[in-house]
């Protein structure tokens, strides 16, 4: 019979988590020593019909309490900073992350890569790459855990989550979802593969691989008629959505915000949220027609046309 | 005096003390209610700024003049309330009925207001729900949530303010209170002032946004 | 004596409290009536009325851990199905927060001794006080309506949408349930704001009251401020289900992560409602076992207080991985961080006070020891959990369920075991028997460790919380906790039984049997209807222990 005490550790991030909790069982070991050494030497020498120097003393109180106020909040501020540190490096994926989208529904994990290789309730990524998951929800709230990789992110319907990671370790790990979802919530598990690069660009060619998910989106935004009004020269003008992603764009309102995949969500499903400065509320909402797989395909379509420049001058809009 | 000794409860010493418990106690009340109140003015708060278009354009529907009307019943009634609590004190039995009868008149005036209010919003589809009217955002909805549970709850503590001053108005006719004695009295009228509080938030934030949005 | 007490009802249930040819107390006054203690506005009475209350709930409570720690001694999920087991986490969740650990100190101990430690003869609203009773068991009834057509399966914080849309269970009658027992917290809170301010007997100033006062102070000051937006949020959660729309509703743009915020804005100050009432529990069973003053009185009492305000500004480290902003995450980490440092401040000051004390190890102080080392675990493993990017790992997972077990039930019902020993005197007028008081109180102490100390590691190796059937490697853990959960459940029945037994048996207790200061030890045990003959005056410090007269 063994007793793990620590889950594989399977990133560069998972060794500083470890590390964070090893100072902090020292740190605790240490203030447990420090209370509880006088204080079963006090409970020893002072017990009820020991004899013992009982006289009062007066201790300089003031003092005491402020010594051992101002202490641990120093020590708690460092500890504050260190726990930050390692939070800043799980909350900021790299830019140059291989980018795969996850849909959790009851009871499952959908997992999209962009080459157009589908898997459920499986992820199947190269070592030594940065990987940045795009997560969305169909239902309720789940949440996408790896314990490996010590992260965890939970996936809100309505919205999107992105999480990142980079495996230093071939292998198969965990995958839970964390936050209780229902009646299988418990079964709504998975693995995480970590495959070489060679093995995995054979994975990726094995899976007989249909059209990528950008190709996808392009039919999706043909059949959802959206090609018809962001194009030039029609009749509703449109904003056009060429090397629209990840640029700002002014809103009527007269803020200006990042065109990432939450922006292009919204103004998929709530048009009337962000109208962009110059155009009017012309677009239905398409909110309960589109499924969360195929708002990502769509979206991966909008960021396959992101390089090329636009068919319809913005400039005509003022 | 003999009456005061006999309002006085057996935990307290004297008049004064339980009056000033009492007091706090109201108060204390009031806190909590404030926060009742502050998880549904937060929600609001959260959504118009995410939202101001839908929320400007839902805002329309409302009935202004119905909140108008009932901006000034409400008003009027917390006046009255104010006159009776100071007919207490002046020792007025006569006057102190007389304006929690026409304070408790106002309140029912609000409820039937409030009532034909809802009636309409009724007729006009603005009732959360597949029946809603199709043509607005759908972020409209959540403003016409809150507006029927925000005026919903208010009403609610309306119709429990009328409960209380029909109460007061009871005691005042059993010649219960003096101006010895009238701590009821002002209690209720904590209460209506709070009651008319809220709405004075309400008004705006549910009728007039539009205007200036 | 009045040789008439004995006859006026002599079948009555509470006849084993009327201890016969003693003076008229609490128990024999007012009648054995069922009726003259369901109107009772006797604020003993009704402390006691809460004490029946809440065993009721919790035995349901400690009955549907049972069968979760008996499911997960295998990893697959054999023994109930995967509906039931997430009904039982919440049933075990929602009686155990708000119908025994919110009301257990405050509601029972509190109502018991708090007028009487000021020197008043009630609360400043008696009936006010029974109401409270009402509502709660109202609200209790409703919970337990809800389990009984068939149970509630979202667990105890409800997140939407699952409650308001997905979940086929009894959610808004659970809902409702706890709406209305919350209005029994804040009338409690209320009374005894309004009694500490304005009942006090004369000379009891603010720094001269005992600090299970300001600790129930301040308890009182997080049940009415954070109660109602509990309430409220819930009442949100309940309308959205019933008519399908809302506005926590992401189809219309709504933000389940606002029903979070509003959650956690009452769930995590409710945290030290559970945790406060405790601390003021050692500070007065430490002195009094020690025979020392307390070490450091205005620091304890201010840092309650302190405790309570900054309590309402870290609800966001519930939600590190929900998604909301960064910055927002490392707000409130630091804020945490600074919470605990008056946590801190209270274990080194009683630590202190047992220098050059007189200690004796009776039962109350077993406890309270227990207390002071089981609440020191479970704070400094809330600092592991401040530090935001260790709580993404072990956020929803067993080490979240292990630490707040340590605060709740090593921290908490730790206190309030040690608290019904020190008042039990009081209570009942009889004592119960030592050696088996301490025997319970060991045996709690290792039983709980052994259940909640492999859930650390459990968490820590990335099993999550509310798992009907896990990963094979998370076995051992599962059975010592399993184990363990079998003694701390005799470590519960013994005190349940010597008590019972005690009420008929136990020695007749004096009117201060512990030699303590407190003003409710100066009247006798059981105490008289109004608690004193005639008001107490204070002329001193509470805590006038002195080590080498014992």
């Amino acid at each position: 019979m063994n007793f793990p005490l620590f889950p594989p550790e399977a990133s560069q991030i998972a060794r500083q988590t470890d590390h964070l909790l090893v100072a902090l069982v020292l740190f605790s070991a240490f203030t447990l020593l420090v209370v509880f050494a006088p204080m079963i030497y006090f409970l020893f020498k002072y017990r009820r019909g020991k004899k013992a120097d009982r006289r009062p003393v007066h201790l300089p109180e003031t003092v005491i309490e402020v010594t051992w106020t101002i202490i641990p909040a120093i020590v708690f501020t460092g500890l504050f900073a260190w726990g930050a540190n390692v939070y800043w490096a799980i909350e900021r994926p790299p830019a140059d992350a291989m980018e795969i989208s996850v849909v959790g529904k009851q009871w499952m994990w959908k997992m999209e890569h962009p080459e157009g290789n589908r898997e459920i309730d499986e992820l199947h990524v190269p070592i030594g790459r940065n990987i940045k998951l795009t997560l969305a929800s169909q239902d309720v709230i789940h949440s996408f855990f790896l314990p490996a990789f010590r992260v965890k992110q939970d996936v809100v319907p309505g919205r999107y989550s992105t999480l990142w990671f980079k495996a230093d370790k071939l292998g198969t790990f965990h995958l839970f979802c964390s936050e209780y979802c229902g009646t299988h919530h418990s079964a709504m598990i998975g693995s995480l593969i970590v495959l070489t690069p060679d093995e995995y660009q054979k994975w990726l060619m094995h899976g007989a691989p249909g059209p990528t998910m950008a190709q996808e989106g392009e039919g999706l935004y043909r059949s959802y008629g959206c090609s018809g009004c962001h194009v030039r020269s029609t009749v509703v003008r449109a904003p056009p959505l060429e090397g629209l992603y990840g640029r700002p764009v002014p809103l009527q309102s007269g803020q200006i915000v990042t065109a990432d995949e939450g922006y292009l969500r919204d103004s998929i499903l709530l048009p009337a949220k962000d109208l962009v400065a110059g155009y009017t509320n012309a677009m239905p909402s398409f909110q309960g027609h589109l499924s969360e797989d195929d708002l990502l395909k769509l979206i991966a379509y909008i960021k396959s046309i992101s390089d090329t420049t636009p068919t319809q001058e913005t400039e005509e809009a003022k | 005096m003999a009456d005061a000794h006999v309002a006085l409860q057996e935990q307290f010493d004297e008049m004064p003390q339980q009056k000033e418990a009492a007091t706090l106690g109201m108060w204390t009340f009031l806190a909590t209610e404030v926060l009742f109140f502050g998880a549904m003015f937060l929600s609001y708060i959260v959504y118009r700024q995410t939202y101001p278009r839908a929320f400007a354009e839902a805002s329309h529907h409302t009935i202004v003049l119905f909140g108008t009307v009932n901006t000034a019943i409400l008003l009027t009634s917390s006046f009255t309330m104010a006159l009776a609590v100071h007919a207490a004190r002046e020792n007025n039995i006569k006057w102190l009925f007389r304006f929690l009868a026409i304070t408790i008149a106002f309140a029912l005036a609000f409820l039937a207001v409030k009532g034909l209010e809802y009636r309409d919003d009724v007729r006009e589809h603005l009732w959360p729900g597949p029946h809603f009217r199709p043509e607005l955002p759908p972020q409209a909805q959540i403003f016409w949530v809150l507006y029927w549970i925000m005026t919903g709850v208010h009403a609610i503590h309306v119709t429990v303010g009328v409960g209380l001053l029909s109460t007061m108005a009871w005691m005042t006719s059993r010649r219960k209170f003096s101006a010895t004695y009238y701590t009821p009295i002002e209690m209720t009228g904590l209460y209506w002032h709070f009651v008319d509080i809220i709405w004075i938030y309400l008004y705006p934030l549910l009728y007039l946004i539009h205007r200036y949005a | 004596m009045n040789p008439l007490e004995n006859v006026e009802n002599p079948a009555s249930g509470t006849e084993y409290f009327a201890t016969q040819r003693t003076p008229k107390n609490y128990l024999t006054e007012g009648g054995h009536t069922l009726k003259s203690w369901l109107l009772t506005a006797d604020h003993k009475r009704i402390g006691l009325l809460y004490l029946y209350s809440i065993l009721f709930y919790f035995t349901i409570a400690a009955i549907a851990a049972a069968l979760m720690r008996m499911e997960l001694i295998t990893p697959e999920g054999d023994m109930v199905t995967s509906e039931t087991y997430n009904k039982l986490f919440t049933v075990h969740g929602t009686l155990m927060v708000w119908f025994f650990l919110i009301p257990s100190i405050p509601a029972v101990l509190g109502n018991f001794v708090l007028p009487m430690m000021l020197g008043a003869r009630d609360v400043a609203f008696p009936k006010l006080n029974l109401l409270s009773w009402y509502l709660f068991n109202g609200g209790g009834l409703l919970a337990l309506y809800s389990l009984v057509v068939g149970g509630v399966d979202t667990g105890w914080t409800f997140y939407t949408p699952y409650s308001s849309t997905y979940s086929n269970s009894h959610v808004i009658a659970m809902a409702a349930g706890i709406f209305i027992a919350g209005f029994g917290t804040i009338l409690t809170g209320l009374n005894f704001i309004i009694t500490t301010h304005k009942l006090r007997a004369p000379g009891m100033t603010w720094f001269r009251m005992p600090l299970f006062i300001w600790s129930l102070y301040s308890t009182s000051v997080i049940m009415i401020l954070a109660t109602p937006v509990l309430a409220m949020t819930l009442a949100l959660m309940a309308i959205e289900r019933l008519w399908g729309v809302g506005v926590f509703d992401p189809k219309l743009g709504g933000d389940p992560i606002l029903f979070q915020h509003l959650f956690w804005f009452y769930s995590h100050p409710a945290v030290y409602i559970m945790i406060l009432p405790g601390m003021g529990v050692v500070s007065e069973v430490i002195t009094c076992f020690s025979r020392k003053p307390i070490f450091g009185y205005h620091f304890i009492a201010f840092s309650s207080v302190a405790i309570a305000v900054l309590g309402f500004m870290v609800w966001g480290h519930h939600m590190f991985t929900s998604g909301q902003s960064i910055y927002a995450g490392l707000v409130f980490s630091f804020l945490s961080y600074m919470v605990a440092v008056p946590s801190a401040i209270k274990v080194f000051n009683w630590t202190l006070t047992l220098y050059r004390g007189s200690i004796s190890f009776n039962t109350p102080m077993i406890y309270i020891l227990g207390f002071i080392g089981l609440f020191t675990i479970g704070g400094l493993t809330g600092l592991f959990l401040a530090a935001v990017g260790l709580d993404v790992h072990v956020q929803d997972t067993y080490f979240i369920v292990a630490h707040f077990h340590y605060i709740m039930v090593g921290g908490m019902v730790t206190a309030f075991m040690a608290g019904l020993h020190y008042w039990w005197p009081k209570i009942t007028g009889r004592m119960y028997p030592e050696k088996l008081g301490q025997l319970a109180a060991l045996t709690m102490f290792l039983g709980f460790n052994l259940t909640f100390f492999p859930q650390f590691i459990l968490g820590y190796l990335g099993m999550p919380r509310r798992y009907h059937a896990y990963a094979p490697e998370f076995q051992i853990y599962n059975v010592m906790s399993s184990a363990g959960a079998s003694i701390l459940a005799v470590g519960y029945l013994l005190p349940l039984i010597y008590f019972i037994w005690s009420l008929k048996h136990g020695k007749k207790a004096a009117a201060n049997p512990w030699n303590a200061t407190g003003l409710e030890w100066q009247t006798p045990s059981p105490p008289p209807k109004h608690n004193f003959a005639e008001t107490p005056v204070v002329d001193g410090p509470p805590y006038q222990y002195s080590a080498e007269e014992a």
